[in-house]
């Protein structure tokens, strides 16, 4: 982790292309929020996610990377939207998209992001990772999984069976609250 | 320079395999679904039987005016094809033809496959929601239904046989292979493979695209190239899913006596032919059947392979 710190002004092309993929993420994650036509904004969502999982690439977590599209761009987008075409997807700017909140979500996002950036930066400060393939593969990641962190998966695990449960008793309509 | 080099071959028998075995399925459905309804097909483009019907159809594609609907989202309505096809031609790239054969080989390839494959579908959603159509519209929503109950029986079905390999890797699936895979992983086998078919939108699980009634759904208002664009996606979605279920079930390129790469094309065609005889001889199911289909048959079906395998792993081991 601390080996020498390389130059910042002569970057690797690994760094130049995270750094480009991390333009393109914040850019359309922005575009997401400030675009006027509702299924643009699931597109450019789409576009977000892919240049996450190009970050996870270059950060080497291969499986993470594939687990990213499969999930995110494959299944939640293409659920969002059917749910979009479901109620109402016009064609066209909607004006009446911008909500009553922005200005306090904006203040929150921002202050999110501002302590996110500052824990960050404390807490790595000019720590150097050294990126050699294969650390992310699906061997290595499914070992550390396994061996170190059997717990919290397990919770997690059952936290989304009570989630799936909870979802089948709230949508059939035969089963009674008393 | 070497490494180049051998990186542009790759990359060339890759483009050259996608646009020419998704025309030998294309010509094979046109020629096998006459015969099985007594009828000739093509019979005179190129002279021989009509071989040459496609690459006419292409010609007749190519010079076709690409016409916009006004009311449509002229952006995405001219992306949606190009996402519909991209992802299948990524896929061809990881695919293990034979022994070292292969254009990436990736840690997690299989995932990585799965992955892709779902971006695909976001193409005819894009085309059914940009077209400013309402069948379209419905075509598009019904896609979306059909991609997400059908990804868990797919996925759950490949991971049974990554379980049994030990490794997510497509050629070491191929490697770790034996012939008594065939009855244990057939359950898993049918479930993908029928899984895929639906993600694909063919027939029988054509309910998104039924020309009948939707008039072709996302595609109704595609014209000229970009609708070639979206026929070359489905076929070589039947290449890529035919390509899969062989390397994942039933063992790539292993084979006695023909060398390994024809046993793998062999294999291709072969599914490729059950795909084609699938279409002829099933009626549409209807939408709550589709996603009965799924949910109550395939899903249970794919844990029970997961179960079955997870308990002869542990026997064996």
């Amino acid at each position: 982790m601390n080996e020498a710190v390389p130059s910042y002004l002569s970057p690797t092309g690994q760094e130049i292309v995270f750094l480009l993929l991390g333009a393109v993420a914040v850019g359309s994650a922005l575009l997401v929020v400030t675009t006027k036509q509702l299924v643009h904004a699931a597109l450019w969502l789409v576009v977000c996610f892919g240049a996450l999982a190009g970050c996870y690439l270059v950060l080497t977590a291969e499986f993470v990377a594939w687990v990213q599209v499969l999930i995110y761009v494959g299944a939640i987008v293409a659920l969002l939207l059917f749910g979009i075409m479901l109620t109402r997807a016009p064609i066209g700017r909607s004006d009446d998209l911008d909500s009553g909140n922005r200005v306090v979500a904006a203040i929150v996002a921002v202050a999110t992001a501002a302590v996110l950036v500052t824990v960050v930066v404390d807490g790595f400060r000019t720590a150097y990772a050294d990126l050699t393939p294969g650390r992310g593969s699906a061997e290595a990641l499914g070992g550390s999984i396994f061996r170190n962190w059997v717990l919290p998966f397990e919770a997690l695990s059952v936290l989304l069976l009570a989630a799936l449960i909870g979802a089948i008793v709230l949508s059939r309509t035969d089963i009674r609250g008393r | 320079m070497a490494e180049v080099l051998d990186a542009v071959v790759r990359l060339v028998v890759i483009v050259a395999v996608f646009l020419v075995l998704p025309l030998v399925v294309g010509q094979t459905e046109h020629k096998v679904m006459a015969h099985m309804q007594a009828r000739l097909g093509p019979m005179y483009a190129g002279g021989f039987h009509g071989w040459a019907q496609l690459i006419a159809d292409g010609v007749k594609f190519a010079q076709k005016e690409d016409v916009i609907p006004a009311a449509a989202d002229r952006r995405v309505f001219a992306i949606a094809p190009g996402v519909a096809l991209v992802p299948y031609l990524v896929v061809l790239a990881v695919i293990p033809v034979g022994p070292g054969l292969i254009g990436a080989d990736i840690d997690a390839g299989l995932f990585f496959v799965l992955a892709v494959l779902g971006v695909g579908v976001l193409g005819s959603i894009m085309a059914g929601w940009s077209s400013g159509n309402k069948y379209s519209v419905l075509g598009g929503m019904r896609s979306a239904a059909q991609l997400m109950s059908y990804e868990l029986p797919l996925v759950l079905a490949a991971s049974s046989v990554a379980m049994a390999a030990g490794t997510l890797s497509l050629p070491g699936i191929v490697e770790a292979w034996q012939w008594w895979w065939l009855p244990w992983q057939a359950i898993g086998g049918v479930v993908f493979f029928l899984a895929g078919l639906a993600e694909l939108r063919r027939p029988p699980f054509d309910m998104p695209i039924a020309e009948s009634e939707l008039i072709m759904g996302p595609m109704t208002e595609y014209t000229g190239m970009r609708f070639a664009l979206f026929m070359l996606a489905e076929y070589a979605g039947i290449v890529v899913l035919s390509a899969l279920t062989a390397v994942l079930f039933l063992g790539g390129w292993h084979g006695p006596l023909l060398p390994g790469p024809v046993w793998m094309l062999i294999k291709v065609f072969a599914l490729a032919f059950v795909v084609i005889w699938l279409r002829v001889s099933y009626p549409r199911l209807r939408e709550d059947q589709l996603q009965k289909l799924a949910w109550i048959g395939l899903v249970p079906l794919a844990l029970v392979q997961l179960a079955l395998t997870g308990v002869v792993t542990l026997l064996v081991a």
